[in-house]
């Protein structure tokens, strides 16, 4: 252990960095180091529009979780769900420059001054209808049994998927996976711990969190939905088929919601995969406009 | 704020202890929670590290209302990084206070029916992206001087906690002022941002210090019994002398037309603190304090049914485990 008149001594003589960065949060390019060569056969066109869905995801739940912060229930959940959005927000990072790296900008880039890196010409200077995250994501939280149900279900979700992509041929997205996975299965976790404490809790938190799976499930209608972006990239060994990990999904949640005493509602039927291509109710819209607002009134400005 | 009231005289058996204190104290060794300790000395603390807690706290919100709409996601990162830190900051000054005897939750009641204090920087609005930067830079910087004598505390779980929270005090306040920087080396609107935030913070990062040491009713015995280390004026000396080199580095004009360099003192004196604006601002009419107790407020009255669930699932279980 430090002692502390050697610890004050360092204070007051503080100098060069000591390594307190949290991660995410470096100068670095989050892509250094890593070869971000496309392998032989993978369509660059499809790999970007992949990390995209990948990536809206993750920027998407992580500024949701984020309203959360300085309203959570105890301190302790302030820095849990801090720590979860800070994974995610690093994992979006991640994908939306590897996305850039392939050349996957769209209009953002022209909106963009061109000092504005790609995972932020992305982040800010895409409209609604070009995000291609899952409307799971999307939804304001009415309360906390919303926010426990919803992360339980979307870090299931990203957890088997995530699993499954370290192996993938892209050697950018194995290694983000990679890192993912760790992180994902803390985030289960903590989501599930709350999802058996509220349902098998009291008579209120019982039916709030029954109420958040009510909500919640008709929003998984899209999630098991191949898109023809993946299912090309899954013959290229890039990509998972989401319907490969259902019957994962549907196992782990059922198992939750019973050890929880709460019910799982009849599975919705598949739907289409609208939000994978920019199709989104009015709740993403109004995320965007207070996410993007301070960047598109200053394009030329660096941060 | 009473002073702390005068101990009455110690019972013949507390008089060894009362020496004991005393003596350890003398030494400069660490009072620990089992040790025995005066009730003003112990009144004292809890009234200081919680009012430390809190202002982590609610300090939370001014730069927390910069989160969802952080202009860049580099710049998000590490916002939401250093707010989660003002968390930690909490959590481990509520227990410090925990192990003299206090009760988080009732702590934090106090707080939000205004029966303690926070540092009533944090009833000013933060009103464009630069005030980020220059709460790391100003606000924190003030905390550091602040709080790095208190790494030397007498009380050896606050001195520990002051420890940790000094370093990352530290490493914020350098973002902060890279985010300064960044602004500055931008466009002019930036540059004209940057010099607006400072203009509106310096004064009351000033206020920080607390009251001039002539209006101090609690200086005395607290350093007597060295919870605290030196006096408000000379801390608020300490961070101008190391402020205004940095602001001219930076290229930002502080808002003090009487601010010189003092060469026979090796000093920069500064102009007269408004401290009305102070008093006013720490009872409760500041631009935010409505706003920023009422988010607490709902923090905990909103989500109690939350509590309740985690109280009565944790009864359930145990019960349950007990006969199984």
């Amino acid at each position: 252990m430090v002692h502390e008149e050697t610890a004050y001594e360092s204070l007051v003589h503080a100098h060069g960095d000591e390594g307190h960065w949290v991660f995410g949060t470096g100068f670095d390019d989050p892509l250094a180091g890593v070869d971000t060569s496309v392998p032989p056969g993978v369509d660059r066109a499809d790999l970007g529009a992949y990390c995209l869905m990948l990536g809206d995801d993750a920027l998407v739940l992580s500024q949701r979780l984020t309203e959360w912060i300085t309203r959570a229930p105890e301190l302790e959940e302030e820095v849990a769900i801090g720590n979860i959005a800070l994974d995610l927000l690093g994992q979006a990072r991640l994908l939306l420059a590897r996305a850039g790296s392939v050349g996957e900008l769209g209009r953002s880039r022209s909106l963009a001054t061109g000092s504005v890196p790609d995972e932020d010409a992305l982040a800010y200077f895409r409209d609604a209808d070009e995000f291609r995250c899952t409307p799971l994501v999307e939804e304001p939280d009415g309360d906390f049994a919303h926010a426990m149900v919803r992360l339980l279900v979307a870090s299931s979700f990203r957890l088997a998927v995530l699993a499954r992509l370290r192996g993938s041929r892209d050697p950018v997205v194995a290694a983000i996976a990679a890192k993912g996975v760790n992180e994902l299965t803390y985030h289960r976790d903590h989501a599930a711990r709350w999802v058996l404490r509220l349902g098998d809790g009291t008579d209120e938190s019982h039916r709030r969190a029954q109420r958040a799976v009510d909500a919640i499930w008709p929003l998984t209608a899209q999630l098991f939905t191949a898109t023809g972006v993946e299912r090309r990239l899954v013959a290229a060994g890039v990509a998972v088929d989401p319907s490969s990990v259902r019957d994962e999904v549907r196992r782990v949640l059922a198992e939750v919601l019973a050890r929880g005493t709460l019910t799982a509602p009849p599975e919705p039927p598949d739907a289409e995969p609208a939000g994978r291509s920019g199709e989104h109710g009015p709740a993403l819209t109004e995320l965007l406009s207070t996410l993007q607002g301070l960047a598109r009134r200053h394009p030329a400005s660096t941060w | 704020m009473p002073a702390p009231t005068p101990d009455r005289p110690p019972a013949p058996d507390e008089t060894a202890l009362q020496e004991h204190f005393e003596a350890t104290i003398a030494a400069e060794h660490r009072i620990e929670p089992r040790d025995w300790m005066p009730e003003g000395y112990r009144r004292t603390l809890v009234r200081q590290i919680a009012q430390h807690a809190h202002s982590e706290i609610i300090g939370m919100q001014p730069e927390g209302d910069w989160l969802l709409a952080a202009p860049s996601l580099r710049r998000k990162a590490i916002l939401l990084a250093k707010v989660q830190d003002e968390a930690g900051h909490g959590l481990y000054l509520y227990s410090a206070t925990e192990t003299l005897g206090a009760d988080r939750a009732d702590l934090t009641d106090k707080l939000i029916e205004g029966r303690q204090k926070y540092s009533s920087i944090f009833n000013y609005p933060t009103l464009s992206y630069a005030d980020v930067g220059v709460i790391g830079w100003l606000v924190d910087g003030a905390a550091i001087c602040n709080q790095v004598p208190l790494c030397r505390s007498s009380y050896g779980p606050y001195a520990r906690a002051m420890i940790r929270i000094c370093k990352e005090e530290s490493f914020h306040q350098r973002q902060g002022y890279e985010l300064l920087m960044t602004m500055m080396r931008g466009t002019e609107e930036q540059r004209a941002m940057v010099q607006d935030a400072v203009d509106r913070w310096w004064w009351p990062s000033l206020m920080m210090f607390g009251p001039p040491d002539a209006d101090s009713p609690n200086t005395a015995q607290s350093m007597a019994w060295g919870i605290k280390r030196h006096t408000n004026d000379e801390l608020r000396q300490r961070f101008v002398d190391m402020t205004v080199p940095q602001a001219q580095f930076l290229g930002v004009a502080l808002p003090d037309p009487e601010l010189a360099w003092d060469a026979d003192a090796g000093h920069w004196r500064f102009g007269a603190v408004d401290w009305d604006e102070f008093k006013r601002v720490i009872s409760g009419q500041g631009p935010m304090n409505d706003v920023r107790i009422a988010r607490r407020r709902a923090a905990r009255d909103d989500n109690a049914w939350v509590t309740e669930a985690a109280s009565a699932y944790a009864r359930k279980h145990a019960v349950r485990e007990a006969a199984a």
